[in-house]
């Protein structure tokens, strides 16, 4: 961190006169918040190698270049994600983002999240109640009434007050001043020194545009912090860990959890002879994504290559649930299963969704279904099961493992054990338990 | 580690850290979100830091901004986001900034069908922000390949600095497949060209047109400077018309006369083919069907299947249609890269796009009725 104390490194200014004045009008308020910042700069006598720079679009988004050290200019309203991308990625660099009112109106998200995240960079705002470089239209931060070229009439909309927004959102570090603030400078390089997030919203004149439509001098921004009864000052000040600290001890106490990833390797046989296609139909919450997807490892662990895609709305705990799975002993091309072989309806969010499949199925397919379902004219061999009335008894949750588990004993495509091997291995003891009592109670539906 | 049965957004995750990436911005979309999840766990695991951002806009943000002090970068979303990553993909292009843009592309227009598949990005990809500058694209058909795509997406940001996309798609991103990793070849890790020490730096220095310009980064040895406005090489702003026609020469010439050495590709040509069929993602797969069932027929036919979308591998495809009188474009949109495919085709070859948006796959069937295989 930089320290107001540090020794002179002999920098009497942070800026270069390569690029001649500074580019704004006369009587412009960001002239006097870029002087200030240099100032600030010397007082803390950083390396400039260590400091970035950061501006967006606007009048105020001209200055970056005008410093010796790093500069960063970006897009309209977006310097806060810039100067915080920098700061995660190097969280020791001391970065400054510039930011007009403007650019606080587009991009008043970023204020409100670095604000919350707290993230240590440091925020100066040149809020100078209109867009400068656009030709002077109304802003988020125009006075009701102000006169400005897209309020010809006055304004009707009400001013944002940008440190109140930001202390709202948790701001650890927010100051209000004015252009003709004599402690700008020192005040900047306290807001600087800050570990976490700092602001500084900076009232100044814009001398082409808004000041002279609305008479606005000196005294007048003093008259307008009045009439909203805003303060100027330090307005907040709750330090609190900044986000690269936090995360990182977040990540040290938390990552003992992280589980090693287990491959599969061929343990069992299978006799399944050519590429063949499972569809299980079912609703949310049945599990069906998960289970095909312990299906289509235990086939691997079968010596099989599988593929499984699904079908479901958006709302996952809701409505039908669909999983394709695809086992063959070769590659598997296509994904999708245009004739199945194997079609197991286990409710009737599954035989809603399928019903236009079901009726089209080829006599070549097996269609195994919850005996209670109303099944809809078929070409393929039907089974009807008691899985409703079997997973009762072992946990609903555990049906579309019956279901499988009843599909695999009748076709024999590979063994109970290599499921049962899945299971085990990817899920979480208790779940297992349940889940390979599920198998043997499926298994046996058919088996006798 | 041996065989997994994986999503594609997994794979994406795992070649995105076998690339040695360490800086991961995103904010949640369906079909995309779990990259997002399985960086948030990844990336720290290897001392880089991973966050969910309030936007799309911060994502793009956070992500070039680090990429600029010598991260290795990558961002995910789905449509809707890459909507909103536009106006930063220019920033991007503009800054040469080195990332991997990930796209799980999902029907649409506007929010459309969260959680179905299509490939409706295909051209909004290449033209994906004001300025037209050309753009780098994957396209991967197998989960092993959203693996090995991404990594190799990370080589192609750092050799040509420039932001590279990943154009997967629902088909692949949320459908698991049996895969072994391991087992996939991947070549050498490409390093950031960074300036020597002791030079001047200028960051956006180049000779030819086509040199890619070292770079040095923030709160590194030299003072940087990234700017969005034209600029000259020095990274200040210029309104020189010849230095400005020349940076977007540059821009241009770095990554259009490359598309041939850049170009992945799986040719299955058959001699006296008179069919070709092109195609590319995860109907690729429904292509291969097609061919082979073609083929069982006795019809004699080819294949092309492009990794590489953009910029266009126009020799690959030019040579495909050597001897070609009809090439089929099969693909989950209403036509996209049948047009680059007409643009190349030479006088009387006809071209056949199959498309189509209804969130289901392309057939195989479909392939060779439309293509008039049948
Ligand atoms: C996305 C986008 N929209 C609009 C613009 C046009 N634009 C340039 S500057 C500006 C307003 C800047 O106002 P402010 O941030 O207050 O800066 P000032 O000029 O007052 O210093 C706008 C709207 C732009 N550059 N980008
Ligand atoms: S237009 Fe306004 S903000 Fe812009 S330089 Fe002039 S006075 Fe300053
Ligand atoms: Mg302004």
């Amino acid at each position: 961190m930089s320290t107001t104390k540090a020794a002179a490194n002999g920098y009497t200014t942070y800026m270069t006169d390569k690029l001649g004045p500074l580019p704004f009008c006369p009587g412009c308020g960001h002239y006097v918040l870029i002087k200030a910042l240099d100032k600030a700069l010397v007082k803390l006598q950083l390396d400039p190698k260590n400091v970035v720079i950061v501006t967006d679009i606007g009048c105020i988004g001209l200055s970056d270049r005008y410093f010796t050290t790093n500069a960063f200019h970006g897009l309209h309203g977006r310097s806060i994600t810039y100067a915080c991308g920098l700061k995660l990625a190097r969280p020791e660099l001391t970065i400054i983002a510039l930011k007009g009112d403007g650019g606080c109106g587009i991009g008043g998200t970023h204020l409100l999240n670095v604000a919350r995240r707290n993230i240590g960079i440091t925020l100066i705002v040149g809020n100078n109640f209109n867009y400068g470089m656009t030709g002077g239209q109304h802003s988020v931060t125009t006075p009701t009434d102000g006169l400005t070229s897209t309020t010809p009439w006055g304004n009707v909309e009400g001013p944002m007050d940008l440190c109140g927004t930001a202390i709202a959102a948790g701001a650890a570090w927010a100051y209000r001043s004015t252009m003709f603030d004599k402690e700008l400078s020192d005040v900047m390089a306290l807001a600087i020194d800050q570990p976490g997030f700092a602001m500084i919203d900076i009232w100044e004149l814009c001398t082409a545009y808004y000041s002279p439509r609305n008479e606005l001098k000196r005294k007048g921004l003093d008259d307008l912090l009045a009439s909203y009864n805003l303060k100027v000052g330090l307005l907040a000040d709750n330090p609190r860990p900044e986000y690269s600290v936090h995360y990182k001890e977040a990540y040290e106490a938390g990552k003992s959890v992280i589980k090693p990833k287990l491959p599969i390797e061929k343990k069992y046989d299978n006799s399944v002879s050519r590429q063949t296609g499972i569809v299980l139909a079912g609703s949310a919450g049945q599990k069906i994504k998960s289970t095909a997807t312990l299906f289509a490892q235990a086939s691997m662990f079968s010596g099989l290559d599988a593929t499984q895609k699904d079908d479901y709305p958006i709302t996952v705990m809701t409505g039908h649930s669909l999983a394709e799975i695809i086992v063959s002993r070769e590659r598997i091309d296509y994904t999708a299963i245009d004739s199945p072989d194997y079609f197991l309806v286990i409710s009737e969010d599954g035989l809603k969704r399928a019903r236009a499949r079901i009726e089209k199925l080829p006599e070549t397919c097996t269609l195994y279904a919850e005996e209670s379902l109303d099944l809809p004219e078929t070409k393929a061999r039907v089974i009807r099961l008691p899985w409703a009335e079997t997973a009762k008894k072992i946990s609903k949750l555990s049906v579309a493992v019956i279901a499988l588990a009843t599909m695999l004993q009748d076709t024999g495509l590979f063994s109970q054990e290599a499921f049962a091997t899945a299971i085990s291995q990817f899920q979480k003891a208790k779940i297992a338990e349940t889940n390979l009592k599920a198998l043997e109670a499926g298994a046996e539906l058919v088996s006798n | 580690m041996g065989r997994e049965f994986l999503e594609g957004n997994e794979a994406i995750a795992r070649g995105c850290m076998k690339a040695k990436c360490d800086f991961f911005a995103g904010y949640p979309i369906t079909p995309a979100s779990s990259i997002l999840h399985y960086m948030l766990e990844l990336v720290p695991q290897a001392g880089g830091t991973a966050i969910q951002a309030e936007d799309e806009i911060a994502s793009m943000g956070f992500c070039i901004a680090a990429a600029m002090t010598g991260r290795k970068v990558m961002t995910a979303t789905s449509g809707p986001g890459l909507s909103l990553y536009s106006e930063s993909v220019g920033l991007a292009q503009m800054g040469e900034t080195p990332m991997v843009i990930v796209n799980i592309q999902r029907q649409g227009p506007a929010t459309g069908s969260a959680t179905k598949g299509a490939e409706g990005d295909i051209q909004f990809t290449r033209w994906i922000t004001s300025g037209g500058l050309p753009v780098i694209a994957l396209s991967p058909a197998t989960i092993g390949e959203a693996y090995e795509l991404t990594y190799r997406a990370f080589n192609l940001a750092e050799q040509y600095r420039s932001p590279v996309f990943i154009m997967a798609n629902k088909e692949i991103g949320v459908t698991k497949e049996s895969v072994d990793l391991d087992a996939i070849e991947l070549p050498p890790l490409v390093e950031r060209k960074k300036v020597a020490s002791g030079k001047d730096y200028v960051p956006h220095n180049f000779n030819g047109l086509t040199d890619v310009p070292a770079m040095s980064d923030f709160g590194g040895e030299y003072i940087a400077r990234y700017t969005t406005s034209t600029h000259d090489k020095t990274a200040y702003l210029t309104t020189n018309p010849a230095v400005i026609q020349e940076m977007i020469d540059h821009y241009t010439a770095k990554i259009d006369e490359a598309a041939d050495d850049m170009a992945l590709y799986k040719e299955d040509f058959q001699a006296g083919a008179e069919t070709l069929i092109i195609s590319y993602g995860i109907i690729s797969r429904s292509a291969t069907v097609a061919v082979k069932e073609a083929r069982a027929r006795g019809t004699k036919i080819s294949s092309l299947i492009l990794q590489t979308l953009w910029p266009v591998s126009k020799k690959a495809i030019t040579s495909a249609m050597k001897g070609i009188k009809k090439v089929i474009v099969p693909e989950m949109n209403m036509g996209q890269y049948c047009l680059e495919i007409e643009r190349l085709a030479p006088p009387g070859v006809e071209v056949v796009g199959v498309g189509k948006m209804n969130t289901s796959l392309v057939s195989p069937a479909e392939i060779q009725r439309t293509g008039g295989l049948l």
